[in-house]
């Protein structure tokens, strides 16, 4: 556990001092967002059915963003192989990354969200659910992305393949997620959704960060 | 590997490494025991790279077998990776982070306690002691090399894997390396290293590796 808060403590202190990158992906959300009422038109009517889907779909594509960076910056000046031979299991290492990323991604946009959900006429009764939504699935969004950061790394257009590799996989996420804010906006009980997003994190939490350092090792070898 | 006796220390036996199509060392043995040091040489691209990393567990090798007092290295990975140190061509130093979090990260994920006298120690045996406290950003290659090579005391690890330990120091560092290697040595410690340049290592064997790769034809590996 040691190892994990270590990583987890480095990856923060970099987001800290190097900035940028969490902003870029909070910008890049509200921008996106903010798209629809001007495409679309601001009616009540029209925006507030495609709301939830709206806000989760730019949450996915600023979640995708960042995670091209997640282990190259580590692959490039060979801290990576250096994490590969401490003698810590991979899959812990891995964990810590991927919490650094969700606390400097996954968490601002769950901040900002009902904000953009006000201006997508989100409905107040169903911001519960947005929040608890993104509760649960932008850390999922996060451990799914680490697979794919550490299977495209070294790749060259990586950041492309990474995009084509993770929107399937995310796919349940979005799909519930969406769901859920829905199901509240309709003014149905929306606790299935939820409890599937969390069962989608429970499955990621252990098979996301093994996965992600076989992908590592063979990355290195 | 058998006979007990002669099991002692880390062995290589009949090692192979493929990288691509190119096969770039086979039936190479080599034996290391404790105080011992081994200076690969060769030519560029003999695989002195290559070997290293095999020998850190980096790289699968494709044929042939490391041990570690007897046991397969590939039994335990992490176990493996405890009980070396392993310097490649990148230093692995993060710009944003100052000298002594760069050491101290890499000292807290190897199960010891990095604490701050450790740190301060290490950063003193590479001449760095007075940079603790300023950002990596400012160092320069030699000095990013030192604080590199400074994770070798900041934790304590029986087997050095060094791929060109030497570059960019100068001679004051460099003697000083050398001291460490002796050091090192002296407590009973092993040393792997390549280089192209003279360090200093008393009784130190050499494995030529291109005698492993001349004549090679791929057919032979089949």
């Amino acid at each position: 556990m040691n190892a994990l808060a270590a990583v987890l403590r480095r990856d923060l202190r970099l987001v800290v001092r190097q900035g940028a990158d969490g902003m870029l992906v909070v910008a890049f959300f509200v921008l996106a967002a903010a798209m629809f009422p001007f495409a679309i038109g601001p009616e009540e009517a029209a925006l507030r059915p495609i709301a939830g889907g709206v806000l989760w779909v730019c949450a996915l594509f600023a979640a995708m963003l960042s995670l091209e960076r997640l282990f190259q910056a580590d692959y490039e000046d060979g801290t990576l192989e250096l994490l590969v031979l401490t003698p810590q299991p991979l899959e812990l290492l891995v964990l810590g990354k991927a919490l650094a990323h969700w606390i400097s991604t996954g968490l601002p946009l769950i901040v900002i969200a009902p904000l953009m959900g006000v201006l997508l006429q989100l409905p107040p009764t169903a911001h519960m659910a947005l929040f608890v939504a993104m509760l649960l699935g932008t850390p999922t969004l996060s451990l799914i992305g680490t697979v794919g950061a550490a299977l495209t790394l070294g790749a060259r257009r990586g950041g492309m393949l990474l995009v084509l590799l993770l929107l399937p996989l995310a796919l349940p996420v979005l799909i519930f997620g969406a769901g859920a804010v829905a199901a509240a906006e309709a003014g149905q009980p929306w606790r299935t959704e939820i409890m599937a997003l969390g069962g989608f994190l429970l499955a990621a939490l252990p098979l996301a960060p093994w996965a992600a350092a076989a992908a590592l090792r063979q990355a290195l070898d | 590997m058998g006979d007990g006796s002669g099991a002692q220390g880390f062995v290589g036996t009949g090692l192979a490494c493929r990288r691509g199509e190119r096969l770039v060392f086979s039936g190479l043995d080599f034996r290391l025991g404790p105080s011992e040091a081994l200076v690969l040489r060769g030519p560029n691209g003999s695989g002195k790279s290559s070997l290293l990393r095999v020998m850190a567990g980096l790289i699968r090798p494709t044929a042939g077998q490391l041990d570690w007092d007897g046991e397969a290295v590939a039994d335990d990975r992490e176990a493996h990776a405890g009980r070396l140190h392993f310097i490649g061509h990148l230093d692995a130093v993060k710009p944003a982070l100052t000298v002594g979090e760069n050491l101290h990260f890499w000292a807290s994920l190897r199960n010891t306690t990095g604490d701050a006298a450790t740190i301060g120690a290490a950063l003193g045996d590479v001449g760095l002691a007075a940079l603790a406290d300023a950002p990596a950003r400012y160092l320069s290659a030699g000095q990013r090399r030192r604080l590199a090579l400074a994770r070798l005391t900041a934790s304590p690890a029986s087997l050095w894997l060094l791929d060109e330990p030497s570059v960019g120091l100068d001679d004051q560092s460099l003697a000083a390396f050398e001291s460490m290697l002796a050091g090192h040595r002296a407590s009973g410690g092993m040393v792997a290293l390549a280089t192209h340049t003279a360090i200093a290592l008393p009784g130190a064997r050499e494995l030529r590796l291109d005698e492993f790769t001349r004549g090679l034809v791929m057919d032979e590996v089949a």
